[in-house]
């Protein structure tokens, strides 16, 4: 048992440290390079002037960003994977980004933020996507039991009908909106707003404390629906809140920088690859794992083909898809048999 | 223990479970026995809260199961199901997971109690041996006594098995089973068993429940329930009931066509 517990702290110190190397890296690279130490120095409060400037107004930010959306996506991925224990599962699979990514479209061509302030779009994204579970959960949950593949091609097709969607609210929408529209579906870290960045880390933080309120419930469900019910889980009531929570996870996540696609795909499987798939570990270890994988390809996306910014999505989809092909001819990662 | 009153149920569909009435004492090893769609499993999943009642109630110790809270419930009654989802982790770890029922929501680790219950499990299975092997590379019969494990890890004091013999050789069978037998006479477990042979279903069980089409066909001892007029009629087969010569339980043999064309042409 101790063996357990101390494996686990180390894979969790060994993650701290890699996402703080990570990060100072990510401070330092850039149009302006800043070494290390110096960058360290600045954080500490000492220095001021032109790099203080660029460390905490537009690196910091986005470091920090990088963080609470790379670690609320991939907390997303074990969710859902978990919940339907099929390895393709992830919010963008499901239609959950998509709808997310309509409410957000449509907060901006109603102008609804004059109405609903900064918070307005997380809050669209949020409903966005637990709209598009409402539907699923009506349309393919007869009789309170969740069938999984209809749940699976509805959120396919959920997905195709948001992106048409969003054309018809890019068609309808004047210049300007189109502009904001395009800017934020590019997908970015880059979002001016301190006090968005504080409700995206205190939202995703207290999504993974919430999480743990469900570790027996996935780890159970990994042997499947009837055996969790067996080991006494309410299985839907379960399946329900872990729903909802990876809901506001990804709503939140989508409004403020876009649909980044395969953050919740790979990185919980290679987590789960090295780590093992009991959710005590794997929560905390995708969560880390994912902030440090965005912060990383967030640097790269904005230093690669320097002084213009590649969207970030670019970047996760390169790396993460070719990682995941690799990962799955290499060795079996799947969560279960996915019947 | 367990008690099914006029219990009626089943799936959307048109099967239906209808009127079955059976009651179970502590300490008893209970065999459902029928034909294929008979609807043992059905009846064996009406008391695990997979399927709801239509009518009728099952109580468990005088408390009706829906009325128990489903955790409690998983630390009374253990099932070993054919569903059971394989996974990549050590059968040390899946047999862990049958203490999941005891642990509070934000338990992050086993307590020393938890380790020793699953190390007393995994003793009585003879899985200790292979507690690092990967659950999903052992093979079947070794794989049913890590269910069983992992069931025993809940402290059950009823042990609901669905088939547990089957695609096993007669050497993991009767292993299988003669562990069943064990624990029943020496944890006092009380034990359900859905079993598809007859034979071995009347060599270790106390009592038998013959289902046919969805009705109680037969209750009773082995010796009143495997009776060549009950298995004929309901199996729709010839055969031959004759005492195991070591234990004295009826076996039944089938009779191959040939053998049974011929009586009746003389007939």
């Amino acid at each position: 048992m101790n063996k357990k517990l101390t494996k686990w702290f180390l894979w969790v110190g060994l993650l701290i440290a890699g996402l703080v190397a990570v990060s100072l890296f990510s401070l330092s690279v850039g149009s302006a390079a800043i070494p290390i130490k110096k960058a360290a120095g600045i954080l500490m409060g000492s220095g001021s002037g032109t790099e203080h400037t660029i460390l905490f107004n537009i690196r910091l930010p986005r470091i920090i960003l990088g963080l609470a959306i790379g670690g609320a996506l991939s907390l997303a991925g074990v969710i859902l994977q978990g919940i339907f224990r099929n390895p393709l599962v992830e919010p963008y699979t499901l239609g959950i980004s998509g709808g997310a990514a309509l409410g957000v479209s449509l907060h901006i061509l109603l102008k609804l933020n004059n109405l609903t302030g900064l918070a307005g779009y997380p809050l669209a994204g949020s409903i966005g996507s637990l709209l598009v579970i409402i539907l699923l959960y009506g349309l393919s949950a007869k009789k309170g039991i969740l069938k999984m593949q209809g749940l699976l091609l509805t959120g396919v097709m959920i997905s195709f009908i948001s992106s048409s969607l969003i054309m018809l609210v890019m068609a309808i929408s004047r210049t300007q909106d189109l502009h904001g529209i395009i800017f934020w579906i590019m997908g970015s870290l880059e979002e001016p707003s301190w006090t968005l960045i504080k409700i995206m880390l205190s939202i995703s933080v207290v999504g993974l404390f919430l999480s743990y309120f469900y570790q027996k419930d996935l780890n159970a469900l990994i042997l499947g629906d009837e055996e969790a019910l067996h080991l006494g889980v309410d299985v839907e009531r379960a399946k329900k809140g872990l729903l909802i929570l990876a809901c506001v996870l990804t709503g939140c996540s989508v409004s403020l920088a876009g649909i980044i696609g395969f953050v919740g795909l790979v990185v919980p499987h290679v987590t789960r690859m090295f780590i093992g798939k009991d959710h005590r570990i794997l929560l905390i270890t995708s969560y880390l794992l994912g902030g440090t994988f965005l912060i990383l390809c967030d640097t790269l996306a904005r230093t690669i083909i320097a002084p213009m910014e590649l969207p970030v999505g670019v970047i996760t989809g390169i790396f993460g898809g070719s990682l995941f092909v690799y990962a799955l001819t290499r060795k079996r990662v799947f969560v279960g048999g996915g019947s | 223990m367990i008690e099914a009153r006029g219990l009626t149920c089943g799936y959307d569909s048109s099967f239906f479970l209808k009127d079955i009435n059976l009651k179970v004492k502590n300490g008893e090893i209970m065999g459902i026995i029928g034909p294929n769609g008979s609807g043992k499993t059905t009846f064996l999943r009406a008391m695990t809260r997979i399927l709801k009642p239509r009518s009728g109630t099952i109580s468990f110790r005088e408390r009706d199961i829906w009325t128990i809270k489903l955790e409690e419930l998983a630390k009374m009654i253990a099932v070993v199901s054919q569903r059971s989802e394989t996974a990549m982790m050590s059968v040390e770890e899946y047999v862990l997971l049958g203490r999941i029922p005891h642990h509070k929501r934000l338990q992050l680790i086993e307590n020393k109690r938890d380790m020793d219950i699953a190390r007393r499990s995994m003793e009585l299975t003879g899985t200790l041996k292979i507690k690092d092997h990967l659950i999903d590379e052992i093979s079947g019969g070794e794989r049913q006594l890590a269910l069983i494990a992992r069931a025993l890890t809940q402290e059950p004091d009823l042990l609901l098995l669905d088939e547990p013999t089957t695609h096993l050789d007669i050497s993991h069978q009767v292993m299988v089973l003669n562990l069943i037998k064990r624990l029943n006479s020496e944890l006092g477990l009380t034990v359900i068993m859905v079993l598809h042979d007859l034979n071995l279903a009347s060599e270790y069980c106390h009592r038998l429940i013959l289902l046919n089409e969805g009705r109680v066909r037969k209750i009773g001892s082995p010796e009143e329930v495997i009776d060549y007029r009950i298995i004929e009629e309901v199996y729709k087969t010839l055969v031959v009931v004759k005492n195991n010569p070591v234990s004295s339980r009826p076996h039944v043999f089938v009779v191959s066509e040939e053998k049974n064309l011929r009586p009746k042409i003389e007939e």
